[in-house]
C-alpha cells in the first residue's frame, strides 16, 4: 500500500510536468497543425535558465529567508520569459515562411531546430547532467499512509495553477478567443479582423511560457538538467497530447497525468528500462484504435 | 583523396541528371561504376576503403528510405529500427552469442526478409494514419526497437551488444581484416538498389505510390489499393535497410543498441532532404555529401583548426548543429533539395502561389 501510494504520488508529479509540456504541443498543433518538435528542447532550455539564475543567486548568498522565495520567483520568471521568447523566435525564423508549404516541410524544419537547440545547449552547459540547485526544502509529510515531499506538492500545485490560468485565458480572454478562432479557420478569422500572424506568435509565446514553467518544475523534481532531457520528455508529452486528443487542452492535461502514472507504475512493475517501450506502445495503440484521442472528436477528412 | 572519389561520383550524378540522352546517361553511369570499382585499388588504402564502404552503406539506406518517404510520401522517422534489425540478425546468428555461425550471404537475404516482415508488421496497423501521426508512430517504433535489444540482455548482450562477429567468407576465402570486400559488396548492393528503385518507380506500384503521395483520397477513388501499396513501400524500404544492417555489423564485427538511435534515422532523412526526396540520383548525392562531411571533412577540419589556432576544438561536437542547420536551411531556401525530382519541385514551387491566388 505504501509503495503503491508512493508510486501514485510520483506518477502525479511526473504527469504534472508532462501535462505542462503537452499543453505546448497541443496549443501549437491546434493552431498550425504542426508538431513543434523543438518544444521539448525549449523545455530543456527553461530548466537550464532557471538553473543558471539559481546558481548565480546562490553564489551571491541571496537564497536565505525572504531572498529564497524571491530567488525562486525570479528563476521561474526568467525561465518563463526566456522560453516564451525562444519559442516565438523559432516560429518567426523557422516556421512562419513555411505556413503554406506541404505538411512535411515544417515538421522536418522543426526536427532541424530541435537538433540545433540540443547541440547549442550542449555547447553551453556540457554533455553531462548538471545538478539543479536544491532550493525548495523537502521534508516528508505523512497524510494517512501517503508520504509526500513538500517539493512534490509545490511541483504539482504550480503545474495545476498554471493549467487553470491557461484554461481561463483561452476560454475567457479576447486573445484566447482569437486563438480559438484562428485554430478553427484561419481565413475566416482574418476576415473578421483577427491578426492571424500576431495570434500565432502569441500562441507560441504562451506555449513557450508553459515550457518555461515545466522546465523549472522539471529541474526541481528531477534534481538535474541535461541537454537531452527534452527529447525524451518531449516525446512523452507529445504522446500525452495525442492520448488526450491533440488540440484539446483538457485532453493534454488528462493525457499528461495518465502518461506520468503509466511511467511510474511501469517502472515499478517491470523496471525503468522498459518505460519507453510501455509509453510508445501505448502511443501506437491509441493512434491505431482511437486516433482522435480520449477527449478528441474525430473530424471528417478535409478534401 | 576521399574527396576526389566523392567529387567524381557527385559530378557524375549531376551529369546524369542534366543529360537527357538515355545512352549518355547509361554511359556515364557505367564509367562511374568502373571508376569506383577500380580506382581505389590503385589509389587508396584501408582508411579510404572504410569511408567508401560506409558511404556505400548509407547510400543503400537512403535509397531504401527514399522508397518510403520520397516515392510514397510516408515520413518514416524510425528507419534506423530496420537497420538495427538487420544488424542484430547478423549479430545473433553469426557470432559466439548462440554458437550459431550461419553464412554471411544467407543472412543478407534473411535480414532483408526479416526487416521487410517487421516493416509490414509495423505498417499494417499504423499506415491508416496520416502525415505527422505516422511520423510520430514510426519514431516511437524507432525508440522501442533499440531499447528492446538493450533490455533482452540474455539474447542480445544488453547495452554492450555482441562483439566478435564472424568474419564472412567468399567461396572459402575469408574476408580477413580488410574492409575492402564490404565496399565491393555495398557497391553491388547500390547497383541493385538503384535498378530496383528505378524499375519500381516506373512500375504500376510506383505510379500508385506517387498518386498516394500527391493525393491519397483521389488515389483511393481511382481504385488504388492504398493500404497495400503503402505496406509494399514500407516492406521494400525496410528490406534495403536490413541488408545495410548486415553489412554494417559484419564490417564493424560488433553490434550494440546505441548505434541505431533516432540520430541515425534523422541522418538518413537529412540525406533525402538535402539531395531531393523522390529523385534517385539526388538521394545518392545527398547521402554522399553527408557521409563525407561526417567521416572525412569534420575530423579533418578539427585538426586543421587545431593546427592553425593552436587550440583543441572538437567539431564533432557540432555535428547536430550542422545537420539541424542543413535541415532548416534546405527547407526554408530550397525545399526541393539540391537535385529535385521534377514533379516535387513543381509542387513545392507552385503550391504557395496557387494558395495565395485562391
Amino acid at each position: 500500500m505504501h509503495e503503491f501510494l508512493a508510486q501514485l504520488a510520483n506518477g502525479v508529479e511526473l504527469g504534472a510536468i508532462y501535462a505542462l509540456i503537452a499543453l505546448g504541443y497541443t496549443l501549437v498543433y491546434g493552431i498550425l497543425e504542426l508538431i513543434n518538435f523543438a518544444h521539448g528542447d525549449v523545455y530543456t532550455f527553461g530548466s537550464f535558465t532557471a538553473l543558471v539564475v539559481l546558481v548565480a543567486l546562490r553564489a551571491a548568498h541571496f537564497l536565505h529567508g525572504a531572498g529564497l522565495i524571491l530567488g525562486i520567483v525570479a528563476a521561474l520568471a526568467v525561465a518563463i520569459l526566456a522560453c516564451a521568447l525562444l519559442n516565438a523566435g523559432i516560429e518567426r525564423l523557422a516556421y512562419r515562411r513555411l505556413r503554406k508549404a506541404p505538411r512535411l516541410a515544417p515538421l522536418i524544419t522543426a526536427i532541424g531546430v530541435s537538433f540545433m537547440l540540443e547541440n547549442l545547449i550542449e555547447l553551453w552547459q556540457g554533455a553531462a547532467p548538471v545538478p539543479f540547485p536544491n532550493v525548495i526544502p523537502n521534508p516528508e509529510l505523512e497524510i494517512g499512509a501517503l508520504q509526500v515531499g513538500v517539493q512534490q506538492i509545490v511541483v504539482v500545485a504550480l503545474a495545476i495553477a498554471t493549467m487553470v490560468a491557461l484554461h481561463y485565458f483561452v476560454k475567457r480572454s479576447r486573445l484566447g478567443k482569437a486563438m480559438r478562432a484562428v485554430a478553427q479557420d484561419r481565413d475566416a478569422a482574418s476576415l473578421v479582423g483577427i491578426d492571424v500572424d500576431r495570434t500565432i506568435a502569441i500562441t507560441f509565446l504562451i506555449a513557450g511560457a508553459l515550457a518555461g514553467v515545466a522546465g523549472f518544475v522539471g529541474g526541481v523534481s528531477f534534481g538535474s538538467a541535461w541537454f537531452l532531457n527534452g527529447f525524451g520528455a518531449g516525446l512523452r508529452a507529445f504522446t500525452a497530447a495525442v492520448l488526450g486528443g491533440i488540440g484539446n487542452i483538457a485532453g493534454a492535461m488528462l493525457g499528461g497525468f495518465l502518461i506520468g502514472l503509466l511511467e511510474s507504475f511501469s517502472t515499478w512493475f517491470i523496471g525503468g528500462q522498459w518505460s519507453n517501450v510501455a509509453v510508445f506502445s501505448v502511443l501506437i495503440l491509441v493512434l491505431v484504435f482511437r486516433p482522435s484521442g480520449l477527449l478528441g472528436e474525430s473530424l471528417p477528412e478535409k478534401v | 583523396m576521399i574527396y576526389a572519389y566523392a567529387f567524381v561520383a557527385i559530378a557524375a550524378c549531376v551529369a546524369i541528371e542534366r543529360f537527357h540522352n538515355r545512352k549518355a546517361k547509361i554511359a556515364i553511369a557505367l564509367a562511374l561504376a568502373a571508376f569506383l570499382a577500380v580506382g581505389p585499388r590503385f589509389y587508396g588504402n584501408e582508411a579510404i576503403f572504410s569511408v567508401l564502404a560506409d558511404a556505400a552503406v548509407y547510400v543503400m539506406l537512403a535509397l531504401g528510405l527514399n522508397i518510403v518517404v520520397g516515392f510514397a510520401g510516408l515520413l518514416d522517422l524510425g528507419y534506423a529500427a530496420f537497420f538495427a534489425i538487420g544488424a542484430y540478425t547478423y549479430g545473433m546468428l553469426a557470432s559466439p552469442q548462440f554458437g550459431l555461425h550461419l553464412p554471411f550471404w544467407a543472412l543478407l537475404f534473411l535480414a532483408a526478409a526479416l526487416a521487410a516482415l517487421f516493416g509490414a508488421l509495423l505498417g499494417a496497423p499504423t499506415l491508416r494514419l496520416h502525415g505527422d501521426y505516422l511520423a510520430i508512430v514510426t519514431l516511437g517504433f524507432g525508440e522501442i526497437v533499440p531499447q528492446i535489444f538493450q533490455n533482452l540482455t540474455k539474447y542480445t548482450g544488453g547495452p554492450n551488444g555482441i562483439a566478435a562477429l564472424d568474419v564472412p567468407t567468399f567461396f572459402g576465402h575469408s574476408f580477413g581484416a580488410s574492409v575492402m570486400p564490404y565496399y565491393y559488396i555495398a557497391l553491388v548492393g547500390i547497383v541493385l538498389a538503384l535498378w530496383i528503385s528505378r524499375n519500381l518507380r516506373e512500375s504500376r506500384l510506383g505510379r500508385a505510390w506517387m498518386a498516394i503521395r500527391e493525393d491519397e483520397l483521389a488515389a483511393k477513388h481511382a481504385g488504388i489499393d492504398v493500404l497495400r501499396s503503402k505496406l509494399a513501400a514500407f516492406a521494400i524500404g525496410a528490406s534495403f535497410s536490413g541488408i545495410g544492417g548486415v553489412l554494417f555489423a559484419a564490417k564493424l564485427a560488433l553490434v550494440s543498441p546505441d548505434l541505431f538511435g533516432f540520430q541515425v534515422s534523422v541522418l538518413i532523412v537529412s540525406m533525402l532532404v538535402l539531395g531531393g526526396m523522390g529523385n534517385i540520383v539526388g538521394v545518392v548525392v545527398g547521402s554522399l555529401i553527408l557521409t563525407i562531411v561526417n567521416s572525412a571533412l569534420l575530423p579533418q577540419l578539427n585538426s586543421l583548426v587545431d593546427a592553425s589556432f593552436h587550440t583543441t576544438v572538437d567539431l564533432s561536437n557540432i555535428h547536430f548543429l550542422i545537420y539541424g542547420a542543413i535541415l532548416v536551411g534546405i527547407m526554408l531556401f530550397r525545399p526541393e533539395g539540391l537535385l529535385p525530382n521534377r514533379e516535387r519541385r513543381a509542387e513545392l514551387r507552385n503550391s504557395g502561389e496557387v494558395e495565395a491566388e485562391a
